[in-house]
């Protein structure tokens, strides 16, 4: 009897998994800081948007979304993981990307990276939010 | 700083640290599961660059 009545009021201390899942995907770390776990939330944070910001400086290009250069859509949709840094980027008309760069595949690859690894903390803090690890 | 081996240092530093802190929940475990990887990242990298140096094949 004690069980049930205290997990209604668990689930009701747990944020809502969408709004996590949101808040992860829109700034690195933030869906794990909401959790409760400061340490994992600041190192994503500060690996992710070193690796995005490091990409940018080295020249590489934020893809556009063009759906008949099927590598070039998939190489936006890897960059569009990192949330709030793209939009920024995005607005701000940075990531033109610099062809002739020496490191523009180096910077391609940071900027990549970057939105796939927070695509999986977004995964992660998603299965916490549920209870689910 | 922008030179293959650093750019790659720090590639390898920061996945590590990404996947360490997301697979291990353990600080102590965290830290040994990320020097491991990051050791085999850069090890890897070195390995494949040493494979590939024979290519293209019949350059002279």
């Amino acid at each position: 009897m004690r069980a049930t009545t205290a997990a209604p009021a668990s689930a009701l201390d747990r944020p809502s998994p969408h709004l996590v899942c949101f808040a992860a995907w829109l700034m690195p770390g933030a869906g794990h800081l909401w959790l409760g776990r400061p340490r994992t939330g600041v190192i994503v944070l500060f690996a992710l948007l070193t690796l995005f910001f490091t990409g940018l400086a080295l020249g590489g290009r934020i893809f556009p979304f063009v759906p008949s250069q099927p590598l070039v859509a998939l190489a936006a949709l890897a960059d569009l993981g990192t949330g709030a840094p793209y939009l920024l980027a995005w607005v701000m008309g940075w990531g033109s990307g610099q062809v002739t760069a020496p490191t523009y595949e180096y910077g391609n690859t940071f900027l990549i990276t970057a939105g796939l690894l927070n695509a999986l903390v977004v995964l992660d803090a998603c299965d916490i939010a549920r209870g689910r690890k | 700083m922008r030179t293959h081996l650093a750019l790659l240092l720090l590639f390898s530093a920061l996945v590590a640290a990404v996947f360490a802190v997301l697979q291990r929940e353990e600080p102590r475990d965290q830290l040994r599961f990320g020097a491991l990887l990051f050791a085999a990242l850069v090890l890897g990298a070195i390995l494949a660059g040493w494979m590939l140096y024979p290519l293209p094949l019949g350059r002279s």
